[in-house]
């Protein structure tokens, strides 16, 4: 596993134009995300979750402040450059899932491979490989459609994972299934991070998740209210290194 | 391939959309061949006509085009029959040619003098014999054959005379024609008991030259053809009117007399040697019209006095057949503008409304790492796939209505013809029009997109991404 922070801002500022009004969204963020950890944005609606993980997830740029993801700067990239970034370094899973709608599940997970360019066999064996691990062996030749939410957002999470990336980001991944099935892909997610040792910086409003994160990084009205990390190697249900705003060094 | 699978699905994804915009693209596709299929056998009628008439080439002298109409003495080809000769030997040229053949036309007055009526007319002394060959030239399956030239194997006094000829000069009763008016003053008829209706000086001219004709000579339809000779003076021949042709256009019809070569050449130029004004070459095949002209610019070049002389095409000749040929490609080039405008604005509808509909895959598509360039080429590809597909339909769609009129039995009176043709559409007359139209709207289609397509990959991911 790398030890390479999965991203680091420092001084991060964002805002969007409604109209002629300015509205600022996050007010100088200092975050340092851990490499293979499971961190959870948490905060209510309006709180700057989904921006910041677009920012992080390098689908949207900073009107201030400097990023660093998976290693890379990421502010002087081109839009070719920032695309190629992510299809190597980024998996998204989505609210709405997300999956290509005329693409089966296997098509979906095998297209971000598809676009690395990997020779067939391989990509097959890996897309093969990856349904089984979400359970969906037997669901490949399903299109989207004819799929449960839970099982659309499992297709997500192998998708998420199909070209190995360094971080996930998951933007509420559960808001839109039951209480059951959210549990469910949570602990998928939690599986495959483990599995893999893939960094996954995941934004929810539901408190009840904060047992599942390693790393709980609370926000409120574009500012960070508290960073608290879980020591390496704790067990999942230990207490954690609570800190106050972070700075980009502090990493627990 | 993945663009090309996203294509086809998403294409199949909204089918009845899809399915319209390709029957609006292969309804315009098919108009505008059809309308191709009408204008190729258009074409080939019309070029049959003018081919049947004057051959695809002709030999003149090189004034006599705009100067010598009216004049063949001075624009005349004095060694012709060497020049005939020549080609019909030539070991390259002669397998190209299927008729070559003299012909002279000259400026006269022809007079039913017992019903006391002349008018000017235009006399073209023919080969009966290989202008029958040259009516039968048909290259191109016209579906009406031209009957045999009527004065094939008449006397040498026999001529033809234009319908307009017949009427003005009161040639219709003899010669049984149908719907022919007589006028209701009619000219003054000759006096009774009076059995020379020729004024004496005419009359005297005539029988000198044409003692031997007139021997012959049949009661029915006469007429008396004055013309000048070579040398300035009148001369006349009386002839026996065979038939009358219509000649299609009014101004012809009511000036053509058309006799045979030796005789015409006998009026004009009487003991001195014959000339011809042209000498007419049809060739088999119109391919070989290129190749057919350089080979008898060669020969005219290299026999004496050969540098006097030019090599004219039919499309030279015939300044009705170019302008034709041109009206037609105009109202073509206008029905394929029109046509793809339309299907312009089909596509680029369908496919704007395909991006509003797939915002949010575009901001996922994007999100995984397609590039913008990606995304442009998705929506090009459904565009130009669009194109195909309505092409291909547009193909078929075309030859099966081109074959259902084809077989209607309908017909119609082309310009440049005297009868009706059945109506013939040539959908595959030309292939490379037809692939070159198909091109031309797969392209107007695939261009229809761009506009999309650029759209579409301009979007902002995370607007994209939010989009509901």
């Amino acid at each position: 596993m790398s030890t390479e922070p999965a991203a680091i801002l420092s001084g991060v500022v964002k805002s969007y134009q409604m109209d002629a009004v300015e509205v600022p969204v996050l007010r100088g963020i200092d975050l340092l995300i851990r490499p293979g950890q499971f961190t959870v944005l948490l905060g209510p609606s309006g709180s700057g979750k989904t921006t910041l993980l677009n920012l992080v997830g390098c689908v949207d740029r900073a009107d201030a402040g400097d990023m660093v993801v998976a290693g890379q700067r990421i502010d002087a990239l081109s839009d070719d450059a920032l695309a190629d970034f992510r299809a190597a370094n980024i998996g998204f899973i989505f609210q709405n899932f997300n999956l290509i709608p005329v693409l089966t599940a296997f098509e979906n997970v095998e297209y971000p491979l598809i676009l690395a360019g990997m020779a067939i066999e391989r990509r097959r064996k890996r897309v093969t490989r990856l349904l089984e691990a979400v359970g969906l062996a037997d669901r490949g030749n399903n299109l989207p459609g004819q799929l449960s939410g839970g099982q659309r957002q499992r297709v997500a999470i192998a998708r998420a994972l199909a070209r190995r990336p360094k971080l996930v980001i998951a933007d509420e991944p559960t808001a839109n299934l039951d209480s059951r099935t959210g549990e469910a892909v949570l602990h998928l997610m939690r599986r495959m991070q483990d599995r893999y040792k893939i960094s996954f910086l995941f934004s929810s409003h539901d408190r009840s998740l904060m047992k599942a994160a390693d790393d709980l990084v609370s926000l409120k009205d574009g500012v960070i209210q508290s960073i608290r990390r879980k020591a390496v190697d704790a067990p999942a249900d230990s207490a954690y290194d609570s800190t106050t705003p972070g700075q980009p060094g502090d990493h627990g | 391939m993945a663009d090309l699978l996203l294509a086809v699905r998403n294409l199949l994804r909204n089918r009845r959309r899809s399915l319209s915009t390709l029957v609006a693209l292969a309804i315009g596709l098919a108009s505008i061949l059809l309308f191709r299929g009408f204008q190729t056998n258009l074409g080939a009628t019309m070029l049959t006509a003018v081919v049947r008439a004057g051959g695809h080439l002709q030999i003149q002298h090189r004034d006599y085009f705009l100067f010598g109409g009216g004049n063949p003495g001075a624009y005349g080809i004095p060694g012709y029959q060497d020049l005939v000769q020549a080609i019909r030997s030539d070991a390259v040229l002669s397998p190209m040619v299927q008729v070559a053949t003299p012909m002279m036309r000259f400026g006269g007055l022809a007079g039913n003098f017992e019903a006391g009526i002349s008018r000017t007319v235009i006399g073209t002394g023919y080969v009966a014999e290989d202008v029958s060959l040259m009516r039968q030239w048909n290259e191109y399956a016209i579906p009406v054959l031209r009957p045999k030239f009527p004065l094939e194997g008449t006397a040498q006094d026999s001529a033809i005379v234009g319908v307009g000829v017949a009427r003005v000069l009161q040639l219709c009763a003899p010669l049984r024609i149908a719907d022919c008016p007589v006028p209701e003053q009619a000219a003054p008829q000759a006096p009774q008991g009076k059995t020379k209706a020729l004024p004496d000086d005419i009359a005297d001219l005539a029988m000198t030259e044409n003692a031997a004709q007139q021997a012959q000579a049949k009661t029915g339809a006469r007429l008396e053809l004055l013309s000048s000779s070579s040398r300035g003076a009148p001369n006349v021949a009386a002839l026996n009117v065979v038939a009358a042709e219509d000649q299609v256009f009014k101004e012809l019809d009511e000036v053509a007399v058309l006799v045979h070569l030796g005789h015409a050449q006998r009026l004009v130029f009487g003991r001195s040697p014959p000339q011809a004004t042209a000498v007419m070459v049809l060739l088999p095949r119109t391919r070989d019209l290129e190749a057919a002209t350089q080979r008898l610019q060669q020969i005219v070049d290299g026999l004496p006095g050969g540098k006097a002389l030019a090599v004219r095409s039919f499309v030279e000749l015939n300044p009705f057949y170019a302008q034709s040929e041109q009206l037609f490609d105009f109202i073509f080039g206008f029905i394929f503008v029109l046509i793809g405008g339309i299907v312009l604005f089909t596509v680029n509808n369908t496919m704007n409304t395909a991006v509003v509909e797939r915002t949010v895959e575009i901001g996922t598509l994007r999100a995984i790492g397609l590039r913008q360039s990606g995304i442009r080429r998705l929506f090009l590809l459904e565009g130009f796939m669009l194109g195909c597909a309505g092409a291909a339909t547009g193909i078929v769609m075309a030859v099966l209505l081109g074959q259902a009129v084809n077989l209607s039995g309908m017909t119609w009176l082309p310009p440049g013809s005297s009868e009706r043709l059945p109506l013939q559409l040539r959908v595959l007359g030309d292939a490379g029009i037809v692939a070159g139209t198909a091109l031309g709207l797969i392209a107007i289609a695939t261009l229809s997109a761009w506009w999309p397509a650029w759209r579409a990959a301009q979007l902002k991911i995370v607007e994209a991404l939010r989009h509901a």
